[in-house]
């Protein structure tokens, strides 16, 4: 299942952000083949946006081959973007809990830990965010 | 395809001497959902009473779903909801609503009666202590009772607070999803429509001065900031509006963003700043 939330002050047009959100639940395994992305009625009547708005996000993640529409049923998921390494999930979350925790602990805050994370993914990475689409 | 349901050809209108709306044409596509922009007085109002035939114009004509508007009141499949949401204030909810079923040949009762109490009004309190945002969702209830084609609302979001704001958003918004309603309603502030509407009319001194998909009128503009004459950079676009920044002066743009403008820093437009500049008294338009 996957609820979406619109974050008007993000400079991010919402037809996108409900791409990314759709994406990042197919990475992450909350959205699996067979699942069936809410209804245009029931987006827009819980976050007051345009119909379209909704129509056009489904219409790229179609583009993309991760959902397919079946007429008179809804959108489904038919292809994941979760790597086989995302079985570690539940193991990785835990660590990045307990880390999230030490750091608290430790008197740092969101945007302390955010830096450390990202200054230690640049470091793996060296390469300035390949931020997907 | 496309198919009009709403057109404007060249359509005037005066009052006395007062020209209040100036060779207005345009055509509304079924499905979408027009925000109708501008300042107090600029027309909007009088633009939708010509619509619904509460009006006639001077010159031009008008189409509502392939009929011209005559004076044979309202056409079916067209609903409107005037700025005051007129309802009676004596009449009970449910008289309300009874009212609507009688007076109207196509009615939907199961569906007026869903949306009276999604919206948590009770069919036995009286229309005149109703709070304004329960107002709004009956009248919006006895307007979609009808079940129209096209729904034209006057400023319907205005005296509502931010939570029956969104509530009110929330219905037109489902019905169009799953009505495929066409809708067009009034605003003087447009970030209240930025969200729910898919295409803009902009209305100024009684003329269209802009209108369009949202995409594209955000993407056919941009914002110049610097000191000193712009024509130089901005190159065959023009120069919508100029404002005093922080850094310099800035300028929106209509045109195609140049690929270089050495000196000047070029930033996409966003819908706020390509409508407040049309809107200004200092538009160049």
């Amino acid at each position: 299942m996957i609820a979406y939330r619109i974050d008007r002050h993000s400079g991010i047009p919402a037809y996108v952000q409900l791409v990314l959100q759709t994406k990042q639940a197919l990475r992450i395994g909350d959205l699996v083949v067979g699942d069936q992305l809410p209804t245009a009625k029931d987006v827009v009547g819980a976050l007051a946006i345009n119909p379209n708005t909704v129509l056009k996000a489904y219409r790229e993640l179609e583009r993309d081959g991760l959902v397919e529409p079946r007429p008179g049923l809804g959108t489904f998921v038919i292809a994941s973007l979760a790597k086989p390494g995302m079985a570690e999930k539940t193991a990785l979350t835990n660590e990045l809990d307990r880390w999230v925790a030490h750091g608290i602990a430790a008197g740092l805050d969101r945007s302390d830990l955010e830096a450390l994370i990202a200054s230690a993914l640049d470091a793996r990475y060296h390469d300035t965010g390949d931020i997907e689409r | 395809m496309t198919d009009t349901v709403l057109s404007m050809t060249d359509v005037g209108k005066s009052f006395r001497r007062n020209k209040v709306l100036e060779n207005c044409t345009f055509d509304i596509e079924r499905g979408s959902v027009t925000a109708l922009v501008g300042s107090n007085g600029a027309g909007k109002s009088t633009l939708m009473s010509l619509v619904v035939g509460l009006l006639s114009p001077d010159t031009g004509q008008i189409s509502v779903l392939g009929n011209q508007v005559g004076q044979r009141g309202i056409a079916s499949g067209l609903s409107y909801l005037a700025q005051h949401k007129p309802l009676y204030p004596r009449f009970t909810v449910g008289e309300m609503l009874r009212f609507g079923r009688s007076t109207n040949d196509h009615w939907d009762d199961a569906y007026a009666s869903e949306l009276v109490d999604a919206a948590g009004v009770s069919t036995s309190a009286r229309v005149k202590s109703l709070s304004p945002g329960h107002r709004t969702r009956v009248a919006l209830a006895l307007a979609l009772g009808r079940r129209p084609e096209v729904l034209l609302l006057d400023e319907p979001l205005a005296d509502l607070d931010p939570v029956a704001r969104r509530e009110v958003a929330q219905t037109l918004m489902r019905d169009a999803a799953e009505h495929g309603t066409t809708i067009v309603m009034s605003s003087h502030v447009l970030s209240e429509l930025a969200d729910i509407a898919d295409t803009l009319m902009l209305l100024r001194r009684g003329r269209i001065q802009l209108s369009g998909a949202l995409d594209d009128i955000t993407s056919e503009h941009y914002v110049l900031i610097g000191e000193g004459d712009p024509s130089q950079a901005v190159g065959d676009g023009s120069v919508v509006s100029e404002a005093i920044g922080s850094g310099g002066k800035s300028f929106v743009v209509r045109g195609n963003r140049p690929a270089s403008a050495p000196g000047w820093q070029v930033d996409n437009a966003t819908l706020d700043d390509v409508v407040l500049a049309y809107l200004s008294d200092r538009s160049a338009a």
